[in-house]
């Protein structure tokens, strides 16, 4: 019986559960005297969910831990068996051979590439099905007897209503939880694995060196090409600087226009169209960015006399990337200058200000903090933007400010460094996890003042 | 200035310098609104040239150059009959007539020097399908259009290499070329032959990917906005819940594509490039959008509701099920389907997962290694074979018209349910 199967069998044995006890309820209510509902104190579904949460409750929580300590029982078994007992000492070639047993064992390989693990494959599926085979029993004897327990509970003036919202509030909770589970799940694993890169690699290199040639064997001490300064400066010069170029002008132009010029029709028609570009895949703006603008950029380029230029140049790239964040500068800009208040449009307007004035002078003063948090937003989002990136920007590190070079970024090596080799112990894979860490630490700042400095902004005029 | 105070000048304002200052500041006032219109016609021309692009080459995608192949049958198959070839046995007979051999001898008998390549590579399998859907093919003299291969399929749409130029005008001259419906396009899955790709195995990865993200996204986004709206205590716990799940929504994806690198593959040991972890991962990452969306839904319904079904006898968790929830649901439903459009085009995390290998086969189980369709959009958008292009941007198509729907649907739910207290 697979897991899937046995998941299955324990929802249905729980539906079960829970019409027997909404039966039971049922019936207490028929046989009570006096109003409709007799002196019945919960609702007969309410024991109903109670039989079926106390009958899968426990059942699902063995079955969760049974799944994640069985493994290591199975292996257990099969090592003591006297057929394992030549197996080599070494560490890595035994845990290849038992891996190697293991997959055939359960279906996923068909033959076996060493010898030894051919032996050892009835071993693993006899240790496999005799656990399988307690997992399941003890799976259902919890379960019935869960099951049973609540059942005999069930009395006319059995407060299930009370206990089944204890529950349902334990599940609130938990769901709640489950988002500072994933940051600490990103914190830690970013933590531990860079951990892991800069006790190979000192931290001095990465963050200060200046060249970056990643080697897949490092020497401690040495110079090892793991200098991430090119990384840094490249994201910041595509994301930070080009598409930002690109995109606080016609983000910030688009939102007073429409805010404060356009009719209600254009205004009605072009905000959609504005959002449909946040709403275009990377992967798809990244395809146009490598197949349409980069060659067109390069011929520009080699125009103004740059005969080098390189066919996947940052330009390119920075420029496609400010298009696709011109939505989100647009509207934070729009919620920043709805959010000044209209005496202070009227006064200027009052004074004799042409529209323009009273944009330039009041409204984009007293709205620039919000303006502000929205670029830094913006920013953040491009500096942890992939995919364009990756498909129009190139591979090579090069520390310039030239446009129409081919510069890296740190999600491009990121991107890079997993492809390679995917043993998870390389100095590569775990450089990756260093520049997540430095990625991760930059745009939790810049949203964190972002979100600080929008704050501060919508209460002072509130 | 006193003297000023004394005796004020009206400003004449017909005169010339104020005529010549107002008409200065009417133009910059001109300027500025042309330039703001500038700035939304530019944003929109650009969106329309990239879906322009997209849909001048992928259109060509859907299509596909089909050849004219005689093929005489009885002599090819030395006599089958239909019966032999239909029925249960159907399979085994046809692996046993070598129907690859046949396609090759009748393409070379007919266009002789020119036939090395001329058919793709899923030309037999074709002839195949035709066979056991008509059985009776094989008991006459037949012609059949077969797609050829991709450098002459190029060539015959557009601008190809010289060699193919010059066969697919050959052909052109005997009336031998059609084009057609690229059904495989459809049903295929990735090959290394770009005239024999389809999409159907990477739609179906994606498909199931955005299964597991919404069965586990859902609940759990919808149960953390509840629970934060209407019970959650003001206190350290709820703080760092909320900074959580904002810090979440901005998180970069590729980041979360670390995560499910490092936890799920490596820690939990769950097999690579699956529908299962691409759904968890993604599941992460949607979450937080579902649980500030759904917030503003919570928000949204008017305090009056709670306290009327407080006030009747409902408890607290049946006020929140039996009536906060069913009414902010139309609210929720728009904000996850926005959060499962974005993670349906998500890439980055997916490639951090190891969705990047070749799999020429669509998935059959949540554990088997798959593609994704955005995955498979970059992946194809990295084959120098000019073939690729068109199906690149075809596969683009698709994926746009999916947002697309997605996303009118949930402008349809949030006109249709959506109530304004």
């Amino acid at each position: 019986m697979t897991g899937t199967a046995l998941l299955f069998l324990v929802l249905g044995l729980g539906l079960i559960g829970w019409i027997a006890g909404r039966a039971r309820a049922a019936a207490f209510v028929r046989s009570a005297k006096g109003g409709p509902r007799g002196t019945v104190n919960s609702l007969p579904y309410y024991h109903g969910w109670f039989v079926a949460i106390c009958a899968i409750a426990p059942a699902l929580v063995f079955m969760f831990i049974w799944q994640s300590i069985s493994p290591a029982l199975v292996t257990d078994m099969v090592l003591s068996a006297p057929a394992a007992a030549d197996l080599p000492q070494e560490g890595f070639a035994r845990a290849a051979i038992l891996s190697e047993a293991r997959a055939i064992a359960q279906g996923f390989q068909i033959a076996a590439f060493q010898n030894e693990s051919e032996k050892l494959v009835p071993l693993y599926k006899s240790a496999l099905a005799y656990y399988k085979l307690i997992g399941v029993a003890a799976t259902l004897l919890l379960l019935f007897a869960g099951g049973a327990y609540a059942f005999t509970r069930l009395k006319p003036d059995f407060r299930a209503r009370s206990k089944v919202e204890r529950v349902v509030m334990f599940g609130l909770l938990v769901a709640s939880l489950i988002a500072i589970l994933t940051t600490l799940g990103i914190f830690a694993s970013l933590i531990f694995e860079s951990w892991r890169f800069f006790s190979m690699v000192s931290p001095f290199e990465f963050l200060f060196g200046t060249e970056w040639n990643p080697k897949s064997v490092v020497t401690p001490g040495a110079d090892n090409g793991y200098g991430a300064i090119p990384l840094f400066w490249g994201t910041i010069f595509i994301g930070a600087i080009i598409a930002m170029i690109v995109a606080i002008p016609l983000g910030l132009m688009s939102a007073i226009f429409l805010t404060q010029y356009a009719s209600a029709t254009v205004r009605k028609w072009m905000k959609p169209i504005l959002e449909i570009l946040a709403g275009v895949p990377t992967v798809v703006y990244g395809y146009f960015a490598a197949l349409t603008v980069a060659p067109a950029v390069r011929d520009f380029a080699v125009m103004l006399g740059f005969s080098n230029a390189a066919s996947d140049n940052a330009l390119a790239a920075g420029i496609v990337m400010g298009v696709m964040i011109i939505p989100l500068v647009s509207s934070m800009s729009d919620d920043s200058i709805a959010a000044v208040p209209n005496a202070m449009r009227d006064g200027s307007l009052a004074m004799g200000a042409t529209k323009s004035e009273t944009i330039k002078k009041v409204l984009l003063p007293a709205a620039l903090p919000g303006v502000v948090g929205g670029v830094l937003l913006a920013v953040s989002r491009a500096i942890g933007e992939t995919m364009i990136v990756v498909m129009a920007a190139g591979y090579t590190a090069n520390l310039t400010a030239n446009p129409f070079a081919t510069i890296t970024t740190v999600t491009v090596q990121i991107v890079a460094l997993l492809t390679g080799d995917q043993d998870f112990g390389s100095p590569h894979t775990l450089a990756a996890f260093a520049l997540g860490l430095a990625l991760f630490v930059t745009t939790f700042f810049l949203n964190y003042v972002a979100l600080r400095v929008v704050k501060k902004y919508r209460e002072a005029y509130e | 200035m006193s003297e000023a105070m004394t005796e004020p000048t009206p400003t004449d304002w017909n005169g010339q310098i104020m005529q010549k200052r107002i008409a200065r500041r009417y133009a910059a006032e001109r300027r500025f609104k042309v330039m703001g219109f500038l700035a939304v016609a530019l944003s929109t021309v650009f969106l329309a040239f990239l879906l322009f692009t997209m849909m001048g080459q992928g259109l060509r995608g859907f299509q596909r150059t089909e050849i004219a192949v005689d093929f005489d049958f009885p002599a090819l198959t030395s006599g089958t009959t239909a019966a032999a070839i239909s029925g249960p046995n159907a399979d085994a007979a046809l692996n046993s007539m070598d129907v690859p051999g046949i396609v090759e001898l009748a393409v070379s008998q007919q266009y002789g020097d020119i036939s090395e390549g001329l058919l793709t590579s899923g030309a037999a399998g074709n002839v195949r399908q035709m066979l056991m859907d008509n059985p009776g093919l094989v008991k006459s003299k037949q012609q059949l259009w077969l797609p050829v291969d991709s450098r002459l399929d190029v060539a015959f749409k557009r601008d190809g290499e010289p060699a193919a130029e010059q066969t697919v005008a050959t052909l052109a001259q005997k009336d031998a070329l059609r084009t057609g419906f690229n059904w495989t396009f459809l049903t295929g899955a990735d090959a290394t032959d770009p005239s024999a790709v389809g999409i159907w195995a990477a739609f179906k990865g994606s498909l199931m990917t955005m299964a597991i993200t919404l069965m586990l996204a859902f609940p759990v986004g919808v149960l953390a906005a509840l629970y934060l709206e209407e019970y959650a205590a003001k206190n350290k716990l709820t703080d760092l819940i909320e900074v959580s799940i904002n810090n979440l929504a901005a998180v970069p994806s590729i980041i979360f594509g670390l995560l499910g690198l490092a936890v799920f593959l490596t820690m939990f040991g769950m097999p690579r490039s699956s529908a299962l972890v691409g759904g968890l991962t993604l599941a992460l990452m949607t979450m937080p959008v579902i649980v500030i969306a759904g917030r503003n839904a919570i928000k949204s319904v008017p305090p009056s509701i709670r306290e009327a079904a407080l006030g009747i006898g409902a408890s607290p968790v049946q006020v929140v099920f039996h009536h906060v929830l069913p009414l902010a649901l139309p609210g929720i439903l728009t904000g996850t389907i926005i959060g499962m459009a974005r993670a349906l085009g998500e890439t980055a995390p997916l490639l951090m997962i190891g969705m990047r290998a070749f799999i020429p086969a669509a998935p059959e189980g949540f554990t088997d290694a798959t593609t994704a369709l955005p995955v498979q959009i970059y992946l194809w958008s990295d084959e120098v074979n000019q073939g690729f292009v068109e199906k690149t941007s075809a596969a683009i198509i698709v994926l746009l018209i999916f947002l697309l729907g997605m996303n009118a649907l949930a402008i349809y739910l949030r006109n249709r349910f959506e109530t304004r207290w």
